[in-house]
């Protein structure tokens, strides 16, 4: 017998239980709280998120019984049932009986000779226990009979009563205003990733693969949009393009408020994001493949098509992907420039902040995580191939200069260069005007905050507290959490759970995450409900809304380390965690900076995360540059928007410094 | 449970039944070994094998299925690593790379009661041990392969534990550096008499360094011995084979124990066939003496045979001769020659000579099943 397969070999008896050091058990501790972190922050508010999506509520008038007296106070003993006389009356027809959870209706309907002045009585009951309904503000839900004058009797309003079903999807597909943004929303979403996805890698296979001039510059600028919230571009498009724009005329009639606008705008800020990942895509390429194709004189057109494509394919998919889920989840752009086009994200927001229908935004947000969901498994599918591609052990390729290719790649980057950094001067420019287009002088009045609605400086300073926090805390938790998962011996089903865990939060969609948390910790019933509207539920947001992208940039760190690091420091008899604060720590530095970078720069621009969570106290910039705009200072938002768009570029200039610091101080080794 | 071996030594580290799977797949089977104190013992076997698995069961850093390990009369089947006594060395040395080579030794030696100048000088000791003396400063990117090492192995005896685990350690080497080392770890274990295990597929390595060799095949111990043995008595097929050159003659056992290969008898080294057995001849190419004219094929005393050499390769120190006799059912032997032999026969490709595969080095052995 040679290769064993057949466990039956193995002798009868128990097998050998390891005992556990006191490192594995801190260890294991440690994942169990972070993972415990993981299931509140996310999967505890998306469960109650689903719930609520299912709960439907209902008027169940024939679980009332009235009776009326005559005019001198005495009630003959007919039992009227509230269905029948609601057929009688039809005071109210289908639509009305179903409700939200905060429905209620009056019962004087009923009663078409109705006076609140008559000598008439009223007696009203519940029929059974689940019974519920009010009398001024008392709640009613036992089955006695309640006598009530006819001024009182007006008082009384029915409750609905809750069950489980599909009644709110079913009410959400019959009314064409909300499923259509369904349609809007992958329509914007596609024609934005087409867009772009192609302009990315033309921008991304000019700067590898020509010898043009400027290319940190482009790559500078090709990077900034990640620094601003996603609707600023909407207000630059609104100063552009708006009713009053300075150049509307170049859209010839057609309006900015609309698909038009929601496109532009998406190509602005998911640009870097695609740009990122089909040029590392195109720099991993083969220079031998090249050499091939050059030997076999194939033409550059057809080695296009058979060596760079091909080779850019994983890449151009997973920037896709990307693409798509950042524009179809997100809400500040569509919410400033959409006019009266309805897309899935915004229709969440009116739905609970407009209409407080909140089992309505529940399903909404359903059916946004659908298709989230569903590109960021493919992105995940293509991710794991790409690394496949990688390891090959490839000759890096080296652009030769070619005056024609250069010159024709320097204008598009300039093109694109422009584009970019138009959006940004023109707001710029917007917020230092006094008043468009009726006194072009300059003035910092836009700059005067407090004056406006939406917080006042207050809410910058905030979103500084917010970024700075989050960058703490969720370095900390996102790398000690890897570091845990990587570094765990045994324990495989936990550390299996714990990666899952780490990687859905990409999958949820920002709105979908805040609408979670409303319901999950606005519950009185819930210990955790005095984080509500505080800072700490802020953070707590954001941390799990961007873990994803940290643990993942933590877990490559880690991976790199030697995996016997452990095996010999547990051989020394050292503690696992002198090993981390001595070696792992120092050695993955500059990953952990890059992660608090990554978590500051989002918590100050995200929008969609935040939107149902600040309270007055703990309003943030970038959601002050959302209701300034929507209160018609478009001016300040504008101006509040570039104020994060410079403090976002400094901590990027003072990460970079103290990258650098640190690095000569603490990575000497790196040198040899 | 303290035994003596046969050499009258203390057994150090004895293994018993132990079982190990990964899923369905069974690493190793039923493997019991006694290691004696201060022994240097070599598991060696080709990838896949279950060595390093059964290393990894003596430091607890892979725990085994079944089965118990005891260190020093303890049982340390279940023990995790943090709570054994051991020092080890991995092929990829895993020295910190932050920290200096002096922090590095100092790391094991930090939290066990030794004061900071008690360490200083216990690294300065280990660095001069290792033949570094002046390198305490710098960082391990900045030594070569050889040198990080030697450092591995400084730290990992810094805190004179009662066993040594070296897995792979040369494997990352230079062939020059790799032969220098080796002979420097041997030197070194001896001074320091600490029972040391090391895992290896190089059998070179193994030979030169161990004092006992475990030659391990598909999670079984096929053969323990010292490395003559190992070599000159090789216990089946598959040992011979994997260390060494071995030729391989599928032959079937005649009258009187006698192996017959083609049209041809030969007289062999005791084996345990009955007669009339498939098994296969074997004897190694070093061991098959060339004659001079005098000798006939037909000598009664001695296993000799006319061959045709029609292939020769010069290997340096010797000359590797491809030898063929139809009468020989076809197959090829290999024969290591002397370049003293070579010159003294006048030896070329197309001679006709004499060969003798000695009594005592032709070996019979199972033949494998048929694949």
């Amino acid at each position: 017998m040679t290769d064993a397969t057949d466990l039956s070999e193995l002798p009868a008896g128990p097998t050998v239980q390891g005992k556990l050091s006191r490192d594995d058990i801190m260890m294991r501790g440690g994942m169990l709280v972070i993972a415990l972190y993981l299931v509140i922050t996310l999967a505890f508010p998306l469960y109650a998120m689903l719930s609520k999506s299912f709960s439907t509520y209902r008027f169940e008038l024939a679980q009332y019984e009235f009776q009326m007296s005559d005019e001198d106070g005495v009630f003959d003993g007919t039992i009227l049932n509230g269905a029948e006389l609601n057929e009688q009356t039809g005071a109210f027809d289908e639509l009305d009986l179903s409700a939200g959870s905060d429905g209620r209706i009056g019962v004087t309907g009923f009663f078409p000779e109705f006076s609140f002045r008559s000598p008439v009585m009223y007696q009203i009951r519940n029929t059974s226990d689940t019974g519920r309904f009010l009398v001024g503000s008392k709640l009613e839900d036992g089955t006695d009979w309640v006598t009530l004058d006819s001024n009182t009797f007006r008082r009384v309003q029915l409750r609905p009563m809750e069950s489980t079903g599909f009644g709110n999807f079913i009410n959400y597909f019959s009314t064409p205003a909300l499923f259509n943004s369904i349609k809007n929303s992958l329509w914007i979403a596609v024609v934005s990733t087409i867009v772009t996805v192609t302009l990315a890698f033309w921008f991304a296979y000019a700067l590898n693969r020509s010898c043009m001039r400027y290319k940190g510059v482009f790559r500078l600028i090709a990077m900034a949009p990640i620094l601003v919230p996603s609707l600023l571009p909407g207000i630059a498009l609104v100063y552009l393009f708006g009713n009053q724009g300075m150049i509307k005329e170049l859209l010839f009639g057609a309006s900015i408020y609309g698909p038009i606008g929601i496109v532009i705008g998406s190509v602005f800020f998911t640009f870097p994001h695609a740009f990122i990942i089909i040029s590392t895509a195109l720099a991993v390429s083969d220079a031998r493949l090249y050499e091939a194709a050059a030997s076999l004189r194939a033409t550059r057109w057809r080695t296009f098509w058979t060596v760079t494509i091909p080779g850019a394919r994983y890449g151009l998919i997973s920037a896709a992907f990307v693409v798509f889920n950042l524009v179809i989840t997100d809400f500040g752009l569509p919410k400033v420039i959409g006019g009266q086009f309805n897309v899935l994200a915004v229709d969440i927001y009116k739905q609970v902040i407009g209409q407080q229908n909140f089992e309505m935004g529940a399903v909404v947000s359903v059916v946004l995580v659908i298709p989230a969901i569903f590109a960021f498994a493919i992105d995940r599918l293509v991710q794991s191939k790409q690394v496949a591609l990688l390891s090959a052990r490839s000759v890096p390729y080296q652009p030769q200069p070619d005056k024609r290719t250069d010159t024709f790649s320097f204008i598009y980057c300039a093109f694109v260069g422009l584009f970019i950094i138009g959006i940004l001067a023109v707001c710029q420019f917007a917020a230092l005007i006094k008043f468009w287009p009726y006194d072009l002088s300059l003035s910092l009045n836009n700059y005067q905050f407090d004056r406006m609605d939406g917080g006042g400086w207050g809410s910058y300073f905030n979103s500084i507290k917010l970024g700075l926090l989050t960058a703490v805390f969720g370095t900390a938790i996102v790398f000690f959490g890897a570091y845990l998962v990587e570094k765990t011996n045994g324990f495989k089903t936990g550390r299996a759970l714990f990666q899952m865990f780490a990687m859905l939060p990409m999958a949820i969609p920002g709105m979908v995450l805040g609408l979670a948390y409303i319901f999950f910790f606005n519950n009185p019933s819930n210990p955790l409900n005095a984080i509500y509207g505080t800072m700490a539920i802020l953070v707590i947001c954001s941390v799990t809304h961007f873990y994803t992208v940290s643990h993942l940039t933590a877990v490559t760190a880690l991976k790199q380390m030697d995996r016997e690091f452990e095996s010999v420091s547990a051989s020394l008899k050292q503690p696992t965690l002198k090993l981390f604060s001595r070696v792992t720590v120092p050695v993955c530095l500059p990953s952990i900076l890059d992660i608090s970078i990554y978590l500051f720069v989002n918590a100050m621009t995200t929008v969609s995360a935040v939107v149902f969570l600040y309270s007055p106290k703990t309003s943030l910039a970038s959601i002050a540059v959302l209701n300034m705009d929507d209160a018609g200072d478009i001016a300040p938002a504008a101006a509040m928007g570039m104020m994060i768009f410079y403090t976002n570029a400094a901590a990027r200039i003072i990460h970079l410094l103290v990258s650098k610091g640190v690095l000569t101080r603490t990575q000497a080794w790196r040198t040899r | 449970m303290i035994q003596e071996t046969a050499i009258g030594q203390k057994t150090y580290l004895s293994i018993d039944k132990l079982w190990k799977a990964f899923g369905p797949f069974l690493a190793l089977k039923d493997i019991s070994l006694d290691i004696s104190d201060g022994e240097f013992v070599c598991f060696l076997g080709p990838s896949g094998c279950g060595k390093t698995t059964l290393l990894r069961a003596i430091a607890g850093l892979d725990l085994q299925t079944k089965g118990t390990v005891m260190q020093d009369g303890r049982d340390v089947s279940n023990l995790p690593p943090s709570e054994r006594d051991f020092g080890i060395v991995f092929q990829s040395y895993a020295l910190f790379p932050n920290l200096t080579i002096e922090k590095n030794i100092a790391f094991g030696l930090e939290n066990t009661g030794r004061s900071k100048s008690e360490i200083a000088v216990r690294v300065s000791e280990l660095l001069e041990l290792v033949g570094l003396p002046d390198q305490g400063a710098k960082y391990p990117a900045q030594l070569s392969g050889g040198q990080q090492q030697r450092i591995a192995l400084a730290r990992a005896i810094a805190t004179n534990p009662g066993l040594l685990l070296l897995d792979e350690p040369l494997s990352a080497l230079d062939a020059k550096v790799r032969v220098h080392l080796r002979h420097e770890i041997k030197e070194l274990q001896r001074k320091l008499g600490v029972t040391t295990v090391m895992v290896t597929h190089d059998q070179e390595e193994a030979l030169a360094m161990a004092d006992r060799i475990v030659v391990m095949n598909h999670g079984v111990i096929e053969q323990v011995g010292s490395p003559t043995e190992i070599y000159r008595e090789p216990a089946n097929l598959f040992v011979a084979d994997f260390i060494g050159e071995m030729n391989q003659i599928d032959s079937i056992v005649a009258e009187g124990g006698r192996l017959s290969v083609g049209e041809k008898t030969f007289a062999c080294h005791d084996h345990k066939f009955s007669d009339g057995t498939a098994v296969v001849a074997a004897i190694r190419p070093e061991d098959i003496i060339p004659h001079e004219h005098g000798y006939t094929a037909d000598d009664p005393n001695r296993n000799c045979i006319e061959v045709l050499l029609h292939e020769m390769e010069f290997l340096g120190s010797f000359w590797r001769c491809r030898l063929h006799n139809e009468r020989f059912g076809g197959s090829e032997l290999i024969a290591d020659f002397s370049i003293n032999a070579v010159r003294r026969l006048d030896l070329g490709v197309g001679r006709k000579m004499i060969i003798e595969l000695p009594i005592d080095r032709l070996m019979a052995f199972d033949r494998p099943e048929a694949s």
